[in-house]
């Protein structure tokens, strides 16, 4: 065949029209030129002693295997305002999931699986919520509504998340520009999935139900660092309060991308804020792919809306293949199928993402609408050809198809081959206007896979299991008045205390501010210092030492007391943290008789040091001038170190 | 109609609607001194105070103005919303059976008003069909909306009503009915129809939903699917209940309609034979038996009505220290017949004594059934239950408390004489009281036990 696609070549050459660059040589230029434009959706779990509408213990997990008793249940869709069932609805309908949960009893009740209506919210999680709505500048709402938005995919045994605005409005400051915020609202954790693997998808209860917030901001973010710096500010701003709960899967972000032309995508469920860059931009690019891809099906497929694939089992040909995979694939019961796609060549081997092309976006989709698990297909722009020429030829021919055609073969349970040729069928017609609407999940890698499909907009209704609660201005008033001090103002006032910058990210994620300004104040010490040693030191002491579960950052204060109380050099402090971090219990005095420290004078330390003078004249180690200097300091710091101030020292010598 | 534009509102709330000039289902901008608000303004439930307006935000949330917060209000557009259930023919399909299904008020279909929430119940054929299309492959499906009331305001009225409307679809030729009903007096009516409808040749299946159907985990369509099953397909031609048996999306369970009772407020899971295994189990692809006796469907139309009912019959639950006046009472208001809920084998405190006596001398029947709900009645064992049994007290065997105020209520309506009511009552029409109580018809198994626990784990809840 004359015009025979090369994939490996066409990928490069598709990667190169769509002008993908490495987000390290992409400028603002480079993100205009596409329209990039990004929102998030920050989730925080707060620090409660209980769920949110019932009376189970928030905070504890179990493992996979720690479960008492499982059911079963599926998700059926409700009609929609116009008596349609909506995207989500059907897709998971099709799917036809046996959604199984497994429950303990120590974590959930007859609550989560929703075999009792909620209880009365839980106030603790609904005042933090209004906390952290203040600090973002929302207008808070005068009575709270419970919603229920609906959720198909089975993470919630209702089918519906119970969630609640507490806020509409506000904004964050960054360092170059202000971010909208939409809302805030308090809402009830989903289950943690275990598995899903062909029809049946596990999900753990422990995680459900607990409190939860998230704050969206509007599409205000330009590129890709614009984003982590704006969910770091809401993570940290959060955290702030000291009133939310931190450790893996505590905070968790969806982003929203769109090129210009494309369309609103989320990705869900991003646990690691450093990734937020890479994803953001890969996503905006992978839409610019797509809608390359449209515009090159406008001269490829002149008929679209007649459009239709044309399958075919392989059966009828397996004798005439050379390779031995068709016979593994139906040795292991799957049924093969072979489909045309007219007009599709040099589609499927389209870039869209780093090393994916348009072929994942089906491999992807077959997978989560018809349950075929992976590998699932095969075509005829695999970069990693699974058949021989040879073979394809005769799939060519069985398909009767043109040379611009694209084929793929594909394999599964008999059961789904019917959905799966939906899924190709949907997805490839979804080409000719561009990007669908979809959800996606982030990988490592920085590149996402499809997830669902979007939920439709007409998915929320009024809770009615539950009246509305009103907030009164006293008790906003209340909650208001002992607000910790904005997170915009904190790094001013380090940029100002000249502590440097690479520290904030660990102050403000561990919330160690309020201990600092604490120290700094209360106690006169020297701010830039007091930066340091948590910025560097104790992030530093953290990786290297295993934290006593009772230490607190409130004990570094203690100890700088200790230290003033005393007397002694505030040097000190950097031998006794990391006795501290280890057995915070232990009192001071003892922490200092452990590492062997006396007390000595400045006289006494000082007179020392004609002696040392003198004894380095006779083991002259080097003839720079600042040589027996050093040498000196050397043999006092252990008698000096909490004693007198080490530069004094050398200022003496 | 000028409440109309103002929905729900009242007091306070419905006069600053009023003075700012912005109607319910206007597009409003709200100035407040938290800031401002833009929405849609919803109607206000009744139940709810007359401090607050409720608007629906541009994504879709619902929230709360406190009036009081309110400077500046302002309507910027109106349009008023307007639902109606889709409504798609209904396809008759050849050789499937024909199933009559007999609404009451329950909604076990809906659909929702997602801007206020309202359910709007889905009951005509096509309404269903939409809501759940698997129906079409079970039956050939019409239906009749008798009444609408709430599960807790059915009475004799409506037992005798359905009765009647059922002997006519029998006459007519069904193969099978189902009756939507409300869950909380499922039990009840099962009993009432027992005996109003006796020698059914066509399986009569009664079916609620606990978790309402606009909701997407709702056991109402599987619920529908099942009973459509039995009343259809099944061959046990009898009153029965059809709900979950686990709570789990598995199987149904077929509970005859004498023994069967609503044991949780809220699990899926809640209907239960009592003292005797279900009927039978249920899933979309047809029954499962259980009880191998049971009456057979039959090609004939030999059905008998009897739609009668006394209503001067009462239930009295004993607790401790019960004082006669409770019986007093009842029998100087004309109460023609009383069943006694007593503590463990059938017994009632001694100052109750005269007051029984008194009203077995006025003529009031008086029946005694169990707390326990399982086991019978055991009149004999004690000085206290001869006592009762000597002043006229009649033990009801093993008959479920609401099945012996049913049945008493339905005796008293067809005759006054007491010999004939006993003789009614102690005569069972199915199994309302049972010869015996098998091995494993009673089974409240502890959690925390460890085998228990590992039969908990191996299957379904
Ligand atoms: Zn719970």
């Amino acid at each position: 065949m004359s015009n025979k696609i090369n994939p490996a070549l066409n990928y490069e050459k598709t990667m190169r029209s769509a002008g993908y660059v490495p987000r390290k040589q992409a400028t603002q230029k480079t993100y205009d030129a596409i329209g990039f434009m990004s929102g998030l959706e920050v989730h925080q779990q707060l620090l409660t002693k209980q769920k949110l509408f019932c009376r189970c213990p928030a905070g504890i997990f179990q493992k996979p295997e720690e479960y008492h008793a499982e059911l079963i249940r599926h998700m059926r869709p409700t009609l929609s305002e116009l008596g349609e069932y909506d995207g989500t609805a059907l897709m998971e309908f099709k799917t036809r999931k046996n959604i199984v949960y497994h429950i303990n009893s120590r974590t959930a009740c007859t609550y989560e699986v929703d075999d009792t209506p909620p209880f009365p919210l839980n106030r603790e999680a609904l005042d933090i919520a209004i906390r952290i709505a203040l600090l973002s500048k929302l207008n808070i709402v005068g009575e709270v509504h419970i919603t229920r938005k609906q959720y198909l995919d089975g993470s919630i045994p209702t089918g519906f998340q119970r969630t609640a605005i507490i806020g509409v409005e506000g904004e964050i400051p960054l360092k170059n520009k202000k971010v909208r915020l939409i809302q805030l609202s308090l809402e009830e954790d989903s289950c943690r999935e275990v598995s899903d693997i062909g029809h049946q998808r596990v999900y753990r209860t422990d995680r459900l139900g607990m409190p939860l917030i998230e704050t969206v901001t509007y599409p205000d973010m330009k590129n890709p660092d614009e984003v982590m710096e704006a969910c770091n500010y809401i993570r940290f701003l959060n955290r702030s309060t000291g009133l939310v709960r931190t450790g893996i899967g505590a905070g968790r972000e969806d982003v929203n991308v769109s090129c210009r032309g494309g369309t609103r995508v989320e990705i869900k469920g991003v646990s690691r804020t450093k990734l937020i860059p890479e994803l953001t931009h890969n996503e905006c690019f992978r839409q610019w792919a797509l809608l390359k891809i449209r515009d090159r099906l406008k001269d490829q497929v002149k008929q679209q809306k007649e459009w239709k694939i044309k399958p075919e089992p392989l059966k009828s040909i397996a004798g005439k293949l050379e390779s031995q995979r068709f016979k593994e694939l139906s040795n292991n019961g799957h049924k093969v199928m072979a489909v045309n796609l007219p007009g599709f060549g040099g589609v499927f081997s389209h870039f869209t993402q780093p090393g994916k092309c348009f072929a994942n976006e089906i491999a992807d989709r077959l997978k989560v609408i018809a349950c075929l698990e992976r590998p699932n297909m095969t075509c005829s722009e695999d970069l990693d050809p699974m058949l021989a020429d040879n073979d394809w030829d005769q799939v060519r021919s069985l398909l009767n198809a043109s040379p611009d055609d694209a084929q793929i073969i594909f394999w599964g349970p008999e059961d789904d081959i019917k959905t799966a040729l939906e899924t190709i069928e949907e997805r490839c017609i979804m080409a000719f206007s561009g990007v669908p609407n979809e959800t996606r999940k982030s990988l490592a890698d920085g590149t996402t896979i499809f997830e669902r499909v979007l939920p439709g907009a007409d998915r929320m209704y009024p809770d009615t299991d539950s009246k509305p609660i009103p907030l009164e201005d006293s008790h906003i008033k209340k909650l208001g008045q002992d607000l910790p001090s904005d997170v915009i103002e904190r790094y001013h006032q380090l940029k100002t205390w000249g502590v440097p910058e690479d520290s904030y990210h660990y102050l403000f994620t561990h919330n160690l501010y309020p201990v600092i300004e604490k120290i700094i104040a209360g106690l006169d010490q020297d701010p830039k210092k007091i930066g340091k040693l948590f910025g560097h030191f104790l992030k530093y002491i953290a990786g290297h030492y295993k934290r006593s579960p009772d230490f607190s950052y409130e004990r570094i204060y203690d100890l700088y007391k200790y230290v003033v109380a005393n007397k002694l050099d505030a040097e000190i402090v950097k031998i006794m943290l990391p006795v501290v971090y280890q057995y915070p219990k232990m009192d001071f005095d003892s922490v200092l008789v452990n590492l062997d420290f006396k007390r000595f004078s400045k006289d006494e330390i000082v007179s020392n040091i004609p002696f040392l003078k003198d004894k380095y004249k006779s083991i002259k180690t080097s003839k720079l001038p600042e040589a027996e200097k050093h040498w000196a300091m050397g043999q006092l710091r252990k008698m000096a170190v909490g004693n007198i101030p080490l530069k004094e020292l050398m200022g003496i010598i | 109609m000028t409440d109309d534009i103002f929905q729900g509102y009242k007091g306070a709330g419905l006069e600053v609607l009023k003075k700012y000039n912005v109607r319910v289902w206007g597009q409003a901008e709200v100035l407040t001194s938290r800031g401002d608000f833009k929405g849609t303004v919803l109607p206000r439930s009744e139940n709810d105070d007359d401090q607050h307006i409720v608007l629906k935000i541009a994504t879709g949330y619902n929230i709360g103005i406190d009036i009081a917060t309110i400077t500046a209000m302002t309507e910027t557009g109106y349009k008023k919303a307007n639902y109606k259930i889709p409504e798609k023919e209904f396809p008759i399909t050849p050789g499937l059976p024909k199933v009559k299904l007999l609404g009451t008020g329950g909604t076990i279909a809906s659909r929702l008003d997602y801007r206020t929430g309202a359910v709007i119940p889905a009951f005509t054929p096509g309404e269903l069909y939409g809501a759940v299309p698997e129906l079409a492959d079970i039956c050939n499906l019409t239906t009749e909306k008798l009444f609408a009331v709430f599960s807790e305001n059915m009475g004799p009225e409506q037992y005798t009503t359905l009765a009647v409307a059922i002997g006519k679809e029998i006459e007519n030729g069904i193969d099978g009915i189902v009756i939507g009903h409300g869950t909380d007096t499922l039990h009840y009516t099962a009993a009432a129809l027992t005996f109003m409808v006796q020698n059914p040749p066509v399986p009569i299946v009664l079916v609620g939903s606990q978790r309402s159907s606009d909701r997407p985990s709702s056991d109402a369509a599987l619920n529908l699917m099942h009973a459509t099953t039995a009343a259809g397909h099944g061959d046990i031609a009898e009153v029965m209940v059809c709900m979950f048996g686990p709570t789990s999306d598995e199987y149904g369970l077929l509970h005859r309609g004498t023994r069967v009772r609503k044991m949780h407020s809220s699990y899926r899971s809640t209907f239960r034979t009592i003292g005797d295994t279900p009927l039978a189990m249920i899933t979309r692809q047809g029954l499962q038996h259980i009880k191998q006796d049971y009456n057979p469907r039959r090609k004939d139309r030999q059905v008998i009505i009897k739609p009668y009912f006394e209503e001067k019959v009462g239930m009295i639950y004993y607790y401790t220290n019960m004082q006669p006046d409770m019986i007093d009472s009842m029998v100087d208001n004309g109460y023609k017949g009383i069943i006694i809920i007593g503590t463990g084998l059938g017994h009632v405190n001694k100052p109750l004594y005269p007051a029984i006596e008194r009203a077995v001398k006025k003529g009031v029947a008086i029946y005694m059934t169990v707390q326990t709900l399982w086991g019978y009645v055991h009149m004999f064992v004690y000085d206290t239950g001869r006592d009762l049994m000597a002043q006229g007290v009649v033990p009801a065997e093993n008959m479920l408390p609401e099945a012996a105020y049913i049945k008493l209520g339905w005796a008293l309506g067809q005759t006054s004489d007491l010999e004939k009511v006993k003789e009614i009552m102690m005569t069972p029409i199915n199994d309302e009281i049972t010869p015996r109580e098998p091995y494993n018809g009673y089974l409240i198994y502890q959690g925390g036990v460890p085998e228990v626990e590992e039969f908990i784990k191996k299957f379904h809840k």
